[in-house]
């Protein structure tokens, strides 16, 4: 096929070059050949600079996440839809419906362009999955050396249906605290990967859009208090960020918590506590004790909240402490994560 | 999950708890020193202490490798990370410790010093034969348990021709450091510290076995339990200790059968002893200097030795004025009455050494307990103490 009398890129065997964020000729096949051809919208198959596109009445909310894991696949997913998923969840948060997603890539020179399809692919099939297209990006190269392979930097935007009030500031005391499944899959599952700290595992990423999880939530409880995903930091850092918000302390029980036995003997055997290890599929919710048990029925009722658990409660405390019965029988502060546990998680 | 719920079992502690209360009684009280810190992080990360009848306190000693590690030893290392065509292969707890003009090993990596964090000596071996061009050098600091793996990649090193791998030798010995402790004038003579007994090392012991601590119950009349890292360890060498305090006895016991021996890992030692010889002399964070307390690479590894190679002069560096490190790691103060500790020295941004390391006593005090101290303060109003 001679469209443009250009030659089809080369997925097999072609690299990433300077070309290709030119602004030239090259950038533009790339453009139509991989983006346009894998997200596949009528706003993006427009190619304006921008995208047009209609917005219900409500709320806006955004939210940006840049990407920048390493490695660029990992057990369970890839940077393309941790992308996806990481935007959604940020949107999903506020309890807003999730609408569109922008996607902005930072190549590396040399980036074999059948790594770069399998990424877009599977940014494209996630978003497919969670029914919110990307409608606009950027594609800019750096020079080989001056990057890693790709950085992903999406924006999502969506709409928080009328009487929904979600906040990190709403907690209040003798509120319950729950979570929708098992606690630092994703961190241990990227953790196996690295160069220098190897080890096989079955563990995959929990990496997954949550905003279905959240509609369901909201159409049983609509007075949820706080959602918040418990990404870099794991629970341990979202709970510290919402007592702090909300004014309030927080008071968990380690038992109560769940935690897949592979990712509980990795973290013994790394030195590292499952509370502070990145999740990327799971929320943590807060809403008024009397509604705690309907909202963890219909979490347990979806697919991606089945191990749902109530962890522990909101108290009054003016040094919003996050504190924890042990399993062994004492109580101990969960505190902020100190310094950095992992490097590019997400 | 196989030998690790199992040592950390609720209803256990519980009825352990209930035993130390039952036999330590009310007339007397009981301090007991953990050396560890190991068994400092354990103790803070389960809340033992809220097992313990208010008769019995425990006293967090120096044994965390990173806390007693003095500022000019940390000067030292960056120096080396520093110069050209050098990798420094380091630990990650060493990584954050303050040094010099605000300095950290963190900060000197920023400032594009090559440091890289290692989990073994192996790593940096790896390291080694990676970059044939760059000198590699590892940071090795540590207890007893540390010291085998970085003599075997000496050896290593030898038989393999790696001329680029070099080891900057801090590691440090225990029993020096408890004599030191009983030899202190808090100790011996004024009673400030009025120390009971010992929970004797984990993972220290395994190597050089229980026999060392014979002469601390002999000579000093304290009773010593050697226990694992678990709690419930902890707990039973406290129960133990609290039985040869009741009886009169000053014994070495070992509730970590399950790894240690009397005579402990004959090979490693053999192979430490090898490799490496007594320095005269080492400054320790806290304790000052301590007499025969470390140790450095023989004549017949000099070739490895990285403060030889660059010509390194030990040269100390004092403490932060206020910083009671020093006093905390000779168990005279608690972490809570230092007046820094909170307000201008945190996790995020420590100035002594006790608050970098998980297994100091401030960071575990500060990560897993400092609530208790408001509770204590309750009305005063202080900030986060």
């Amino acid at each position: 096929m001679k469209r443009g009398f250009t030659r089809a890129l080369d997925f097999r065997h072609g690299h990433v070059e300077m070309t290709h964020g030119s602004g030239g000729r090259a950038m533009a096949q790339l453009v139509e050949e991989l983006f346009v051809a894998c997200f596949d919208n009528e706003a993006l198959r427009r190619l304006d600079d921008q995208a047009q596109v209609d917005v219900p009445p409500g709320r806006l909310v955004i939210a940006t996440d840049s990407h920048v894991v390493s490695p660029l696949f990992f057990p369970g997913g890839d940077i393309g839809c941790l992308s996806v998923h990481g935007t959604i969840n940020d949107v999903a948060m506020a309890g807003a419906q999730p609408l569109y997603l922008a996607a902005s890539f930072i190549l590396e020179e040399g980036l074999p362009l059948a790594e770069l399809r399998r990424i877009v692919e599977s940014m494209a099939q996630a978003a497919r999955a969670a029914g919110v297209p990307v409608v606009t990006g950027d594609t800019k190269v750096v020079e080989r050396g001056n990057g890693d392979g790709v950085f992903i930097t999406t924006t999502g935007v969506g709409v928080v249906p009328q009487g929904v009030n979600v906040s990190g500031s709403r907690a209040c005391p003798g509120d319950a605290v729950l979570v929708s499944g098992t606690m630092g899959d994703h961190g241990v599952a990227i953790m196996s990967l690295r160069e220098n700290l190897s080890f096989g595992t079955t563990i995959e990423s929990d990496t997954a859009a949550l905003h279905g999880l959240v509609a369901a939530m909201l159409a049983a409880v609509p007075s949820v208090h706080c959602l918040r995903d418990p990404t870099r930091g794991g629970l341990a850092t979202t709970l510290n960020e919402l007592a702090r918000q909300s004014g309030v302390g927080i008071v968990i029980g380690e038992s109560r918590i769940p935690v897949r036995g592979e990712v509980n003997s990795a973290c013994e055997f790394l030195g590292l506590d499952p509370l502070y290890v990145a999740n990327e599929g799971k929320l943590v919710a807060i809403c008024a004790a009397g509604e705690a048990d309907a909202l963890l029925a219909a979490m347990r009722d979806h697919p991606l909240g089945r191990d749902a658990a109530i962890i522990g409660e909101v108290i009054e405390d003016e040094h919003a402490f996050v504190q924890m019965d042990t399993a062994f029988g004492g109580r101990r502060v969960v505190d902020w994560l100190t310094g950095d546990q992992l490097p590019r998680i997400c | 999950m196989k030998y690790i719920d199992e040592f950390r079992d609720g209803k256990l502690a519980q009825s352990l708890g209930a035993a130390i209360t039952r036999e330590a009684g009310s007339d007397r009280r009981y301090s007991f020193m953990e050396f560890c810190g190991g068994h400092t992080h354990a103790i803070a990360r389960y809340g033992v202490t809220d097992l313990l009848p208010p008769t019995v306190r425990m006293i967090h000693g120096p044994g965390c490798p990173v806390c007693v590690l003095p500022i000019g030893r940390v000067d030292m290392a960056i120096e080396i990370a520093r110069r050209p065509g050098v990798i420094l292969a380091t630990y990650g707890d060493t990584l954050r410790v303050p040094a010099s003009g605000r300095l950290s090993l963190l900060k000197a990596k920023a400032q594009g010093a090559d440091v890289r964090m290692v989990y073994s000596t192996q790593d940096a071996l790896r390291l080694a034969e990676e970059n044939p061009d760059r000198e590699v050098v590892m940071f090795a600091i540590g207890f007893e348990t540390t010291t085998p793996p970085t003599a075997l990649a000496i050896k290593q090193a030898e038989a393999r021709g790696l001329g680029n791998f070099l080891v900057f030798c801090n590691h440090v010995l225990t029993p020096s450091a408890i004599s030191h402790i009983l030899e202190s004038p808090e100790v011996r003579d004024i009673g400030t510290v009025p120390i009971d007994g010992f929970v004797g090392p984990a993972h220290v012991s395994t190597i050089i076995g229980s026999r060392p601590y014979e002469f601390f119950a002999e000579e000093y009349q304290k009773p010593v339990v050697i226990a694992g890292f678990e709690p419930l360890d902890v707990m039973q060498a406290i129960l133990m200790l609290v039985r040869q305090v009741n009886d009169g006895r000053c014994e070495v016991e070992n509730e970590f059968t399950r790894a240690v021996s009397r005579e402990g890992n004959v090979k490693a030692q053999a192979l430490v002893a090898e490799v490496f010889e007594l320095r005269r002399e080492f400054e320790w964070r806290g304790l000052g200097t301590v007499p025969y307390s470390a140790l450095r690479l023989k004549d017949r590894y000099a070739a490895f030795d990285a403060e030889r190679r660059y010509a390194l002069v030990d040269r100390q560096v004092a403490d932060h004025k206020a910083c009671d490190c020093g006093a905390i790691l000779r168990g005279v103060r608690q972490p809570a009455d230092c007046r820094l500790f909170g307000d201008a020295c945190t996790p995020e941004n420590p100035l002594g050494s006790c608050m970098v390391s998980s297994e100091g006593a401030c960071a575990a005090h500060y990560t897993y307990g400092r609530f208790r101290s408001i509770r204590r303060e309750a009305g005063v109003g202080s900030g986060v103490r």
